[in-house]
């Protein structure tokens, strides 16, 4: 059998002398297109490195012949996308703002737009799911309390013009004083009491009496009389269930005392009104839009 | 085995060209329905139709890159439901399994695009240059102008050939028709024109230059194929023992014992792989059966019986020395291991199909929404906020009603709509924010984790499935 069952080309090439169990391994030559089609790469891999940026210099590495750049890419990328969005882009800055959400090609252009910019420009302190920091003066922005405004337009002048924004003119401002110049600490805790009464948290009825008549003297020309707030002076609902600077008795004091003035930059010059108005409409989509 | 010669051969050998001989005979009419049959099914599939509204293309086979949507027939699938591809390439590697154990390499054969192609490619060859002495004739002269006109016909037939196969393949990727008005006006997409121009050079190489080549040190099956193969397989030998020892039967070896076989390399001539396979099974075999043609045929004139080459399996061979009659084809074909793995083809098969008739047109995705796990809201409520995707797998739009099912105290509501319906659009997925908001004090609002199950359903109510998912909690302080 052996005679028939092996090829008579074997007999012309040998063996490569490797030999395991057995098992011969012939010489068989490679097929000369092979070698060719190596050669052709290997030419093929020179000119690549001439065609396009490839040998490490100290500074940068070889420019390449074709001028290609991934950088030039990612640009004529964005340029491209610019174009294409143009119309729809151009269309968000002319609208109308109350019109946005009702419109769902606009809406959903402005809401996936501006949450790329949020995600750059607001992330840092609002946080990547915009929800703040609990109790840290950061704002979170998914809840249904605002102390500017939560419809369209209260959200679009915030973000344009910030808020304490010295850069601004028109930023909103508004001043908490610093009671503990103005009150003993005694009616400090016990306007700490009255506040932790209206917000329904547990509290001392007796200093919580003594402090209603100094909340009326001292808070309610910003917070209202019955400590609601008052949204054109910034000045935070007292009786609901959520503290930008926590709820604590501690908390409390220590805001009293030293009073608050959070700051948030005017992003006008820097965020296209395009871009405001896009992050604008993100924001009033995350569930607390008014 | 000998050893190494004393001069060391060339390590590279240049491809010795094959020129097979014309044949007829029953596996040339076979092989020629199947490429008939392959061939079709390739070039008309795309042109089909099949009316699936107005909203969705007609294309009765079309991958639909752009959207993410593969049509075939009545039959959409979406990319969630990429397990059905997975389902039929494991049914592919299956009957591999089974063909390769019952038929050894009937697939590289009979049906292999590399042998289908090559096979169209030598017909052309023949029509053009003549058979096989006459090619051999035109390879061995020097260049004339007659050489040339044949060359440059026969190859400008294969270039032909191969745009129609780069041509057909881009069809299946988009409407048909409006490609290929598209194609003529030299206004389509590049990556169209860079397909058809890839596949009609490698067409034309691998069908026309490279042929055996590709088979024998390309292609990764032999090997494989090779390891799936066991005594009983069926492949295409040469029955030495009745053959052997061969000879010319002049009158002067009258005297010598001689075999059937009368070495006149029939089954040489005709062979596509330019092997002989009176040595035995080898790699470059596809057992594409033209030598049981080609000797048959030889057989016949002799008067002898046919089957000197045929289809045999090893366990065949001592049977057959024995001078007992081979087994049945059908024993070869029949046996536990095929039947297990038809049986694993068939399993597979009846569930794609069954989960294809018991898919619903709709669907629903929840993902809750981790950043942050809760809202607290200024009345103290507690909300959690959801991303749901819901899928209009139908070809019209239609109005999905979003409903909750707890045991706890849990709200429902959505962003952008008073409403709990969303409008979808035809074969599309929405992304809708969903809101669930239990009442301040309640005991989910600051219950760790609260189950819920959230269900969508379509306005007519047929068709409804459901999403279960958790509810956190905000800690008490």
């Amino acid at each position: 059998m052996t005679e028939h069952r092996s090829h008579q080309d074997d007999q012309d090439v040998g063996t490569t002398g490797h030999s395991w169990d057995g098992i011969e391994e012939l010489n068989n030559p490679l097929p000369r297109w092979w070698l060719y089609t190596l050669y052709v790469c290997i030419i093929w891999g020179i000119g690549y490195t001439i065609a396009y940026p490839a040998w490490p210099l100290i500074s940068a590495a070889t420019p390449g012949l074709l001028g290609f750049s991934t950088r030039q890419d990612v640009a004529d990328e964005i340029a491209r996308f610019e174009t294409t969005n143009g119309q729809i882009a151009q269309r968000l800055a002319m609208a109308d703002l109350a019109d946005i959400p009702a419109d769902p090609g606009l809406n959903s252009y402005a809401t996936a737009r501006g949450a790329a910019v949020f995600r750059t420009n607001c992330s840092q302190c609002h946080g990547a799911g915009a929800a703040g920091v609990q109790a840290a003066g950061y704002p979170n922005l998914l809840d249904d309390d605002w102390l500017w405004g939560g419809d369209l337009a209260a959200i679009h002048q915030t973000i344009t013009h910030g808020i304490r924004s010295d850069a601004d003119d028109d930023t909103r401002w508004s001043q908490m004083p610093v009671f503990g110049e103005i009150l003993e600490p005694e009616q400090i805790d016990q306007v700490v009491m009255y506040v932790r009464t209206i917000s329904g948290q547990s509290h001392d009825a007796g200093p919580a009496a003594a402090g209603a008549v100094i909340f009326a003297e001292n808070c309610a020309a910003c917070h209202g009389e019955t400590g609601m707030g008052e949204r054109a002076l910034g000045a935070p609902n007292l009786t609901d269930a959520i503290w930008l600077y926590g709820g604590s008795v501690d908390r409390l004091r220590e805001t009293v005392t030293y009073a608050r003035a959070g700051m948030m930059p005017n992003w006008s010059p820097r965020l296209s009104e395009t871009d405001i108005r896009a992050v604008a409409t993100y924001v009033h989509q995350l569930g607390g839009g008014e | 085995m000998t050893t190494a010669p004393d001069t060391p051969p060339s390590l590279y050998a240049k491809r010795e060209p094959v020129f097979p001989r014309r044949v007829s005979g029953s596996f040339r009419t076979l092989k020629w329905v199947l490429m008939a049959v392959t061939l079709g099914i390739y070039y008309i599939t795309p042109w089909l139709r099949w009316d699936r509204g107005d909203l969705l293309p007609d294309q009765a086979v079309l991958l639909d890159l752009a959207n993410r949507r593969f049509f075939f027939f009545m039959i959409e699938i979406w990319p969630h439901e990429f397990y059905f591809v997975a389902g039929l390439l494991i049914m592919a590697g299956l009957g591999l399994f089974l063909f390769t154990s019952a038929l050894g390499r009937v697939w590289c054969g009979y049906a292999c695009p590399q042998t289908v192609w090559t096979d169209l490619f030598i017909l052309v060859e023949r029509w053009i240059e003549g058979d096989r002495n006459a090619r051999v004739k035109l390879w061995n002269q020097g260049w004339s102008l007659h050489k040339a006109r044949l060359r440059l016909t026969k190859w400008l037939v294969w270039l032909l050939i191969g745009l129609a196969t780069g041509g057909a393949w881009v069809f299946y990727f988009t409407d048909a028709p409006t490609l290929l008005a598209d194609l003529l006006e030299l206004k389509a997409h590049t990556v169209a024109y860079v397909t058809m121009a890839v596949l009609t050079l490698t067409t034309f190489f691998f069908g026309g230059f490279a042929r055996e080549q590709i088979c024998i040190y390309a292609c990764p099956w032999p090997r494989i194929q090779a390891a799936m193969m066991d005594e009983e397989t069926l492949t295409v030998a040469y029955r030495d023992w009745r053959g052997e020892p061969r000879g010319k039967h002049r009158k002067a070896d009258a005297a010598h014992e001689l075999g059937d076989c009368i070495d006149c390399n029939a089954c040489v001539n005709v062979c596509p792989m330019g092997i002989d396979i009176r040595d035995g099974q080898q790699l470059a075999c596809i057992t594409c059966a033209l030598c049981i043609d080609a000797c048959d045929d030889v057989m016949d004139k002799l008067g002898k019986p046919r089957g000197l080459i045929g289809y045999l399996a090893l366990s065949d061979e001592g049977m057959e020395r024995k001078g007992q009659p081979p087994r049945a084809i059908w024993r070869h074909v029949l046996r536990p291991r095929t039947l297990l793995y038809t049986g694993l083809w068939g399993g597979v098969g009846v569930a794609l199909v069954v989960a294809l008739f018991l898919r619903l047109p709709i669907d629903m995705t929840v993902a809750p929404v981790r950043n942050p796990t809760f809202v607290l809201l200024s009345d103290g409520a507690v909300r959690n906020i959801y991303d749901v995707r819901l899928r209009n797998m139908q070809g019209s739009i239609r109005t999905f009603a979003l409903s909750l099912k707890s045991d706890s105290d849990l709200r429902l509501s959505l962003e952008g709509t008073d409403t709990l319906t969303v409008q979808v659009p035809a074969d599309e997925t929405l992304l809708q924010r969903v809101y669930v908001t239990a009442p301040a004090g309640s005991a989910a609002a600051h219950a760790t984790r609260t189950e819920l199950r959230l269900w969508v359903q379509d306005a007519a109510g047929t068709d409804r499935v459901s999403s279960d998912t958790f509810f956190n909690g905000a800690p008490q302080n």
